[in-house]
């Protein structure tokens, strides 16, 4: 101690704020981190391309080019299919996540991050919080878009922001996964492949954009505890756009669907959090 | 534990699957001093600066950063390191003024201190017409500058500085020397990582000379130069039927240690005596009609150094490992 207080000189006009529990810090420090990649996905083109205009094209291409070949049950198409694209939508979301943590480690800040008196988990909630607020946006633009084309969600006003919520799960839940995989992986070539390959059979296999009913029986097994179908089946419920299902039904798929998303996140944070502590720039 | 050091290790030993990154670093960087870790690509440095500033976890060995031990203290170490990385380690999409705000909210600075700070280290390193402006934007100097800064936010008392003039031209480098250099004249104790001669060189107040993750040789730049001797005289002869007439007229001069090589036409010896050797050198050369080139009255270089040690040359190095190089800085 002696030592540490003989060596520092001129550098103590600013003094860190103490006393703070850890807790705080740990929300505190992920908001500046959240800032960080707020702003770079304002200013790097690409992005908002991959935020805002990706999924405006997913929706028309479903509703108007393979729309008119899927039959649902009981209702309009373009009704069963806003709740999947949403779902599939928030969890390709998360790529960001992992491609930002590689792109940290490639280029180094890791390391800088690590060296520095903050909480170990900020970097990646940073990550996952500005996920959220991305996901959000694209959400909010995916919903207009989806009224211009006809989607009529039916239900209360608490149901439908219910429904939201449970899509923010959904996105902070793959956004962990993602955080793990960038973790991992060595490259933010390797982060944009290792992060969507899992999800094409994941989202597509699944109830989100054609009836699981018209799937071969071995892949009916998979596609309906898929959870991506059972988050689906959820949203559904709470738009009430599928007449099909009874109040028990969407009961059971919301309790499932909270029962994924607190799961994942049991798993896939300390998981991270661990990694994290562990890495260092390559 | 207090030490006179901020910075000490003991028989630090870190493996990376089978290869051996550190096989044993004893080191010591006496407060307010700087001390260069000088050693070719892969010779262990920045495993070392690892381990120093808690990233990495030596597998056997210990050591201790402004009195904390790197493994047990790791929390508390952090807020009394700096640490400027070999790569630039600064987001590109955020402007100066963020970057360096971004870092002192992370030391857990006020919003306000943050800021001022953030400002007072743009005008510091030059930057501040450019703090508006994102990194991207940045040239290579103004990225090393940004980051060195960064570094600094709090003004740690040791500060770890992994090669911060790789890749840097002439003057930029020059520039971050006179940083370095005032920063350690303000009572910063610094581990610089180099393996440019001239830097530690510059720079340092003691060199460790590292090889293969050990240190094998430890000192003043002046005191490593001694191990391989004082003066040394060298000529360069025009032809090579002049060779062996020259050779036989230096060994006149300096007995038996006389070294020829015939490749470069060159021969060197130990210089005892300096100049007056040197007058009466070229007098015979002249007299036994001997063109000369080139000739040189020198101190060993630290490349001198580095060989004597080692007793490997650059291009042997090279052989071994591709990345494995020792470099001079091309002036």
């Amino acid at each position: 101690m002696a030592t540490a207080g003989a060596l520092s000189t001129a550098g103590t006009r600013y003094q860190p704020i103490t006393g703070r529990p850890r807790i705080v810090w740990a929300l505190l420090d992920a908001l500046v981190l959240a800032k960080r990649s707020v702003l770079e996905t304002v200013r790097v083109p690409e992005l908002i391309m991959f935020v805002a205009i990706q999924p405006i094209m997913f929706v028309l291409l479903f509703r108007y080019v393979f729309g008119g070949a899927i039959q649902v049950p009981g209702g309009q198409y373009v009704n069963f299919l806003m709740p999947g694209i949403f779902v599939q939508t928030v969890a390709f979301g998360g790529v960001t996540t992992a491609i930002g943590l590689a792109q940290d480690m490639q280029r180094g800040i890791i390391d800088r991050f690590r060296s520095l008196p903050m909480s170990s988990s900020a970097v990646l909630t940073g990550r996952t919080i500005a996920d959220l607020a991305r996901n959000l946006f694209t959400v909010i633009i995916m919903l207009t878009v989806g009224f211009l084309v006809g989607f009529r969600p039916g239900g209360t006003l608490f149901e439908f922001l219910l429904g939201i919520l449970l899509l923010l799960g959904v996105s902070f839940a793959f956004s962990w996964i993602s955080a793990f995989i960038g973790l991992l992986v060595r490259s933010v070539e390797a982060a944009q492949s290792g992060g969507f390959i899992w999800l094409f059979p994941l989202t597509f296999a699944s109830s989100a954009f054609v009836p699981v009913a018209t799937m071969p029986g071995w892949l009916q097994a998979f596609a309906r505890h898929n959870p991506i179908s059972v988050l689906a089946d959820a949203l559904r419920g709470l738009f009430h756009v599928n007449p099909a299902l009874t109040t028990g039904d969407i009961r059971w798929a919301l309790i499932q669907s909270v029962a994924w998303i607190a799961g994942i996140l049991i798993v896939f944070v300390p998981l991270s959090v661990i990694r994290y502590r562990r890495t260092t720039a390559r | 534990m207090a030490t006179d050091y901020a910075v000490h290790a003991e028989g630090l030993v870190k493996h990376y699957g089978r290869v051996r990154a550190l096989d044993g670093l004893d080191l010591e960087v006496a407060e307010g001093s700087l001390l260069a870790l000088l050693g070719p690509n892969g010779a262990g440095k920045t495993t070392a600066v690892r381990i120093f500033t808690t990233l990495l976890a030596p597998d056997s060995g210990r050591a201790t950063v402004a009195g904390f031990d790197v493994v047990r203290d790791a929390d508390r170490i952090k807020s009394q390191i700096g640490l400027a990385g070999q790569n630039v380690a600064i987001d590109e999409y955020l402007t100066g003024l963020e970057n360096l705000e971004m870092i002192g909210r992370l030391y857990h600075l006020a919003g306000r201190d943050a800021k001022r700070r953030a400002t007072e280290l743009l005008m510091q390193f030059d930057l501040i017409d450019a703090a508006n402006r994102i990194a991207k934007t940045y040239s290579g100097g103004m990225r090393r500058r940004l980051d060195l800064a960064a570094s600094l936010v709090l003004l740690p008392p040791v500060l770890f500085l992994d090669e911060p003039t790789t890749g840097l031209d002439p003057r930029s480098r020059r520039q971050v020397w006179s940083m370095i250099s005032s920063l350690v004249s303000e009572g910063s104790t610094i581990l610089l990582t180099t393996q440019y001669l001239e830097e530690a060189d510059e720079l340092a107040n003691r060199i460790a000379v590292v090889d293969a993750g050990r240190v094998i040789a430890e000192g003043t730049s002046d005191e490593l130069k001694d191990r391989v001797g004082g003066n040394r005289i060298e000529i360069a002869v025009a032809k090579d039927a002049d060779l062996a007439r020259a050779a036989e007229v230096a060994r006149r001069h300096f007995s038996s240690e006389v070294n020829v090589d015939p490749t470069q036409r060159r021969i060197s010896a130990p210089s005892k005596n300096g100049t007056s050797q040197l007058a009466g050198l070229v007098r015979d050369f002249d007299g036994a009609g001997v063109d000369i080139v080139d000739l040189q009255l020198h101190r060993p270089s630290l490349d001198d150094v580095f060989l004597t040690l080692t007793g490997h040359q650059a291009e042997e190095e090279k052989a071994v490992a591709p990345t494995g190089r020792w470099r001079r800085r091309p002036r």
